[in-house]
């Protein structure tokens, strides 16, 4: 049972039951609509960035466990940093998930967001783990699209 | 039905129906396979894996073009199966038997074809709120391109039928109605019979979505006098990528074909081309020829189990399950109508089906999570997705007990 306790950590289970900035903003300057079509998830990220700074950001919606807590828990991380941090820790954070094995990444580095670490042995929930960064690269990209995880 | 099948009254064998599908020895994540997800699609018996194995090892050539004698052994191996189909749905002729690659296909082939034929501005097409996506999508292709109307006949809170309004939804508008006839998403089974009926008191035809009665109740299509039977062999212990169409000659003979090329001709000139007789006319190109034997193998397989001892089986499984999942604290089983086959879709609490099905998963546990291509189904329900377990005619109670205490674990490790 260990890589299901890996996978459903205290924090990703605290995450979802009481999930952080879960909330729509007035005045965001961004926003986006996330969308995992294998299983309905569905969540809308808003952002408030001022002087190339992540001031605000709050999401809504409906979702699985982990795809809920990556998004609180995304919505912590990035709150106060450029948007060009973001885009480089959501590029890290994806190969946390999916990069080859034998590649050593430093978990520590991601403080809280390492809890995700565990996601790597289940390749069928990446896309849960990552809909609210994909959500806020095209929110901050500003392109309207809806992002999905297809 | 055959008389193969075996004697009535006597239980089903499950054990040594078991021993006929590999697969089910395997394990997954070091625990015995459960696999409650047959709805999906089914597991393949010894005999049916053995006949397409034996089709490319001895039988092996194009049908209906050479005149050879291997060629003639593989035209015979093809058309035996349409007469064991046929035999299976209890067709007048194997002139109304059109081999498809599945459900999908089939459906297409029909909303593509009849409404050629019959439909244009103004008309309608019913169907139900609780059709797979391919009963729905095909429809409404047709209604963008003819400018025709998609009604649909309402669900009640237990996932029955409304039929109350069938007279205001049901018109001389109507040019055809596509109803499913046991939902993958609910496991309704729809009264099918009498919504034959009064449609054919108004003149209107109808198609029969059977890809889950076939393996569970079986279709006769005279008694029922259904139109149109869709169905794929899949997820009747047959292989992927082949399927069927029934359709009365009468409708059939009046439609055009679907897709053009080679077999389904009589001749072509570039000034004419004339059609192929039923059931060639709709069989453009080379077919799954091997899947079709198949196929023909997996329906004797079922017909020598007996379709009323399968049936038997998995209302045992069906009421078995339902009460156990029942015990289980915060447990909703979505779909409680009157008559239902053996699938069970629930939500647990408020956490996600797809949480359900990665923990069950850890156990070695099958089942399907998400919105079961029924996506106005979860809505009509307020869902955004259900966990569901189906049950063939391979599943035992023991299994139906393992799932009870996955769930138990799910609950676990939710803290819940
Ligand atoms: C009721 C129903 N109709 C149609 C289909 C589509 O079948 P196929 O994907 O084999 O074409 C399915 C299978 O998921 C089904 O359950």
């Amino acid at each position: 049972m260990t890589a299901l306790t890996d996978l459903y950590q205290e924090v990703i289970l605290d995450h979802n039951k009481s999930p952080r900035n879960f909330r729509a903003l007035e005045g965001a300057t961004h926003s986006g609509i996330g969308h995992n079509p294998l299983c309905g998830d569905q969540l809308t990220l808003y952002v408030v960035v001022d002087g190339g700074v992540i001031r605000e950001i709050g999401f809504q919606g409906k979702g699985c466990a982990i795809s809920k807590a990556s998004a609180s828990l995304m919505t912590e991380a990035v709150k106060g940093k450029t948007t060009e941090e973001a885009e480089a820790l959501f590029t890290r954070f994806h190969d946390l998930l999916t990069g080859p094995p034998d590649v050593k990444t430093d978990a520590k580095s991601f403080g809280k967001l390492a809890v995700f670490s565990g996601v790597r042995e289940f390749p069928v929930r990446v896309k849960c783990a990552t809909l609210a960064w994909h959500t806020l690269h095209s929110a901050l990209a500003g392109g309207g699209a809806a992002a999905s995880t297809e | 039905m055959k008389s193969t099948a075996a004697p009535a009254g006597t239980a089903l064998d499950v054990a040594a129906v078991r021993r006929d599908f590999p697969l089910l020895a395997r394990t997954a994540h070091g625990h015995p396979l459960v696999y409650l997800d047959s709805a999906n699609t089914t597991q393949k018996p010894e005999a049916v894996i053995r006949a397409s194995d034996r089709f490319y090892r001895e039988q092996n050539a194009n049908i209906h073009r050479s005149t050879y004698r291997l060629s003639e052994e593989a035209t015979a191996a093809y058309e035996g199966a349409r007469e064991t189909v046929r035999r299976f749905v209890n067709a007048r002729s194997t002139r109304e038997i059109v081999f498809t690659r599945g459900t999908t296909e089939s459906i297409n082939l029909l909303a593509t074809s009849f409404g050629q034929a019959f439909v244009k501005a103004g008309d309608e097409i019913l169907i139900t709120g609780m059709e797979h996506h391919s009963n729905i999508v095909p429809w409404q292709l047709l209604c963008e391109r003819t400018g025709a109307k998609l009604r649909v006949i309402p669900l009640d809170d237990r996932g029955d039928l409304i039929l109350d309004d069938l007279g205001r939804l049901l018109t001389e508008r109507t040019k055809l109605v596509g109803v499913v006839h046991v939902s993958n998403a609910l496991g309704t089974i729809n009264p099918v019979k009498a919504l034959i009926g009064y449609a054919h008191g108004k003149g209107v035809p109808v198609l029969l979505d059977g890809a889950q009665s076939i393996p569970h109740l079986g279709v006769d299509v005279a008694a029922l006098d259904c139109d149109f039977l869709a169905f794929s062999g899949h997820k009747v212990y047959g292989p992927t990528g082949i399927g069927v169409l029934y359709g009365k000659e009468s409708w059939l003979s009046k439609m055009p074909p679907y897709q053009g090329g080679g077999d389904m001709i009589a001749s072509v000139s570039f000034e004419k081309t004339t059609y192929a007789e039923l059931p060639a006319k709709f069989e453009a190109g080379t077919g799954n020829l091997a899947g079709a034997v198949a196929l023909g193998t997996a329906l004797d397989y079922v017909t020598g189990l007996g379709l009323p001892r399968i049936a038997a089986h998995e209302k045992d499984l069906l009421s078995y399950a339902t009460a156990r999942l029942s015990e289980i604290p915060g447990l909703r089983i979505i779909g409680t109508a009157r008559e239902k086959a053996s699938v069970v879709s629930f939500v647990l609490g408020d956490i996600h089906p797809h949480d359900v099905g990665t923990i069950l998963d850890q156990e070695g546990i099958c089942i399907r999570t998400g919105h079961h291509c029924a996506q106005p189904v979860m809505t009509r329900y307020d869902l955004p997705a259900t966990a569901r377990a189906s049950f063939g005619l391979y599943n035992t109670r023991e299994e139906v007990d393992a799932l009870a205490a996955g769930l138990r674990k799910v609950l676990e490790v939710f803290g819940a």
